[in-house]
């Protein structure tokens, strides 16, 4: 059981950046001992991604061609088990995101892999794998291991680890060795529908003010946008707000939303949930409103306030009132 | 349409909770249905209904919490439930370990469709579902936000990153992992939670599914080591002092930064 295998991405015949970042993640751990480094991807033309994936410490770039043009979970999986049972590395590493959540646990579960998603960190020493996460809503944090397994997955959060320049390597290019058929799919592609434009494009602003789960009553999103006016920032929310029709997709900021980096992101309510967090982070300057000291939010805020939102967002209306 | 839903009851840790050599104290955690797994019964609910014949039948793995989570599901009109009761020291069981549990009663109850939530808020693996998918063999589209039956297969829309949708069809039998936003969850009224305590609920153990001890031991693909506070809590400056001053720092610090 040796080497690190890496599981890269692509969406609509592009790479996604959590490829690279998996490669720096891989590359430590080849450095540590865990073995050579290989990355596996399977596209419609692989050979196309093949030449920026051969960043410096790869060792092998391993191609299957699938014979549907887009990610399809069945056809991934068995592509992914087939190598891994080829190759035996003692790390498989692939993104903490939607497609890996289709098809990589299914994977590990029959492979009878050790598995870990959503992993922040990751060692190896004494031929022993370590990973950190998140656990409690991201209240503390969890060190796992894996005994009795040699063969581990991890799904590394997008953002762990500081992607590389593409190109630049040594890395030898190679057929996977694993033949895909149309019809080992298990599920038809029907079209995809491109994110809603929405009234407003919430990425232009300078100063937001973003509202969470903790406005409680529908009636005060009425309030929290006069506030937004009267203090010149753009409206925008968390997803609870968008599930629950307050207000539209377009105002969603997060993961499966918009990412925005605007000078002023002044959250109220809001815990800090990872799939937020990704959608607001590089904001340059981060205020958080808060009823819970322990919230997730303060620990990437520059500011921070334990109070009720209510009772700030009034003062607020005074304060830029006046 | 038979429809399995797999409940998970999810932990949320108090806001004052200190860990006491290494662990969290049980007093410090408050049980509830994952808000996940509510928008999954919705739509199981839906479904059956849509179908006009069916089952809806809840599988939860878990503790001493499990009776009172699978009581509000009953009440929102799922038929029938089932506890896989493991012994307190196993509810750390990992997520690969929590699937073939459920794996094992679901095979036996072998449904047209299993959903699951896309993750739990407590550890949000957001592994479960599509584990039990691969254990069962079934296909499977993870994080769906709408699904619709159309002649005898699943028409689902999966959200991608930055809000872009995927349209999939899907042939039965099929498992799913249910967004939130899927639905709109209905509430449980007194009356449908009286009715709910009249539904069959059953309660199984490992042993009872094939797995002593030992086999229960050697589940996990993964173990918690180590639970620890996070290095740094907050790097945030904090603003003291009541609303007023509160929003006047915010004031001059948008003043500052927004030339
Ligand atoms: C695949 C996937 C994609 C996702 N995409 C997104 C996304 O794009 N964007 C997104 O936001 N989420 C997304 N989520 C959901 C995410 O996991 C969280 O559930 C969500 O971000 C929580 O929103 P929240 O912080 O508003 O609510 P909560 O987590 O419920 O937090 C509410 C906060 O308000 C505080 N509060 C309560 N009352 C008050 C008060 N009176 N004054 C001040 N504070 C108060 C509470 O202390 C708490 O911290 C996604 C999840 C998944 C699985
Ligand atoms: N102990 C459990 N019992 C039943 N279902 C579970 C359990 N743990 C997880 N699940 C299911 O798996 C989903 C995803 O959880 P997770 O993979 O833990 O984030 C949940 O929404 C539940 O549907």
């Amino acid at each position: 059981m040796s080497g690190v295998l890496v599981v890269a991405e692509v969406r609509q015949g592009a790479l996604r950046d959590i490829s690279f970042e998996l490669l720096a993640g891989g590359a430590q751990l080849a450095a540590s001992g865990a073995g050579p480094l290989r990355v596996l991807v399977i596209a419609g033309d692989p050979a196309a991604h093949a030449e920026v994936l051969n960043v410096p410490g790869v060792e092998e770039i391993l191609t299957v061609t699938s014979p549907l043009e887009h990610f399809e979970a069945h056809l991934q999986g068995r592509a992914v088990s087939e190598v891994i049972t080829q190759l035996q590395p003692a790390v498989v590493l692939a993104g903490h995101t939607v497609d890996s959540m289709g098809f990589a646990a299914a994977v590990a579960a029959q492979l009878n892999l050790g598995f870990a998603s959503d992993v922040v960190s990751l060692s190896f020493d004494d031929g022993m794998l370590q990973a950190q996460r998140g656990s409690y809503g991201g209240r503390l944090v969890a060190t796992i291991d894996f005994p009795g397994r040699e063969r581990v997955m991890a799904l590394v959060r997008p953002g762990t680890y500081e992607a590389p320049l593409p190109g630049g390597g040594s890395a030898t290019v190679r057929d996977g060795g694993v033949t895909l058929q149309a019809s080992q799919a298990a599920t038809e592609h029907l079209g995809f529908i491109e994110a809603d434009g929405g009234d407003i494009d919430i990425t232009k602003a300078d100063f937001l003010l973003a509202i969470g789960r903790g406005v409680e009553e529908e009636s005060d999103v009425e309030k929290m946008m006069e506030l937004a006016d009267a203090i010149g920032a753009t409206l925008v929310s968390s997803r609870p707000l968008v599930d629950a029709g307050w207000l539209p997709a377009s105002r969603q900021v997060g993961q499966s939303g918009r990412t925005v980096a605007p000078k002023v992101y002044l959250a109220f309510g809001i815990s800090g949930a990872v799939q937020h967090l990704m959608g607001m982070r590089k904001s340059q300057t981060i205020i958080a409103v808060n009823t819970n000291a322990s919230a997730p939010i303060f620990g990437v805020a520059d500011y921070g306030a334990v109070a009720d939102l209510h009772d700030v967002s009034d003062a607020l209306a005074e304060h830029f009132g006046s | 349409m038979k429809i399995a839903v797999t409940v998970k009851l999810a932990a949320a840790l108090d806001e004052s909770a200190v860990l006491r050599d290494g662990a969290v104290d049980d007093s410090d955690l408050e049980w509830d249905v994952n808000e996940w797994d509510m928008f999954a019964v919705e739509a199981a609910v839906e479904l059956k209904d849509a179908a006009g014949e069916g089952e809806v039948v809840i599988v939860s793995v878990g503790g001493d919490q499990v009776p009172e989570g699978l009581l509000s599901c009953l009440a929102m009109g799922a038929d029938r439930a089932v506890h896989v009761r493991v012994p307190h020291e196993a509810e750390s069981l990992d997520v690969i370990a929590v699937a073939r549990l459920l794996a094992a009663v679901i095979a036996q109850e072998t449904p047209d469709l299993v959903l699951s939530g896309v993750q739990s808020s407590d550890f949000a693996s957001a592994a479960t579902g599509t584990a039990l998918a691969g254990l069962l063999e079934l296909p499977h589209v993870a994080v769906v936000r709408d699904v619709v039956m159309a002649d005898g297969a699943l028409e689902v829309q999966r959200e991608l990153e930055g809000g872009l949708i995927e349209r999939l069809k899907v042939r039965l039998p099929a498992a799913l992992t249910v967004q939130t936003g899927i639905n709109e969850p209905r509430y449980a009224t007194l009356r449908s939670i009286r009715q709910a305590s009249a539904k069959q609920r059953t309660t199984v153990t490992p042993a009872e599914l094939g797995f002593d001890d030992a086999a229960l031991a050697a589940l996990p693909a993964a173990r918690t080591a180590a639970l620890a506070e996070p290095p740094v809590r907050t790097t945030a400056e904090m603003i003291e002092g009541g609303a007023a001053e509160i929003a006047a720092q915010i004031g001059s610090i948008v003043k500052a930064r927004i030339a």
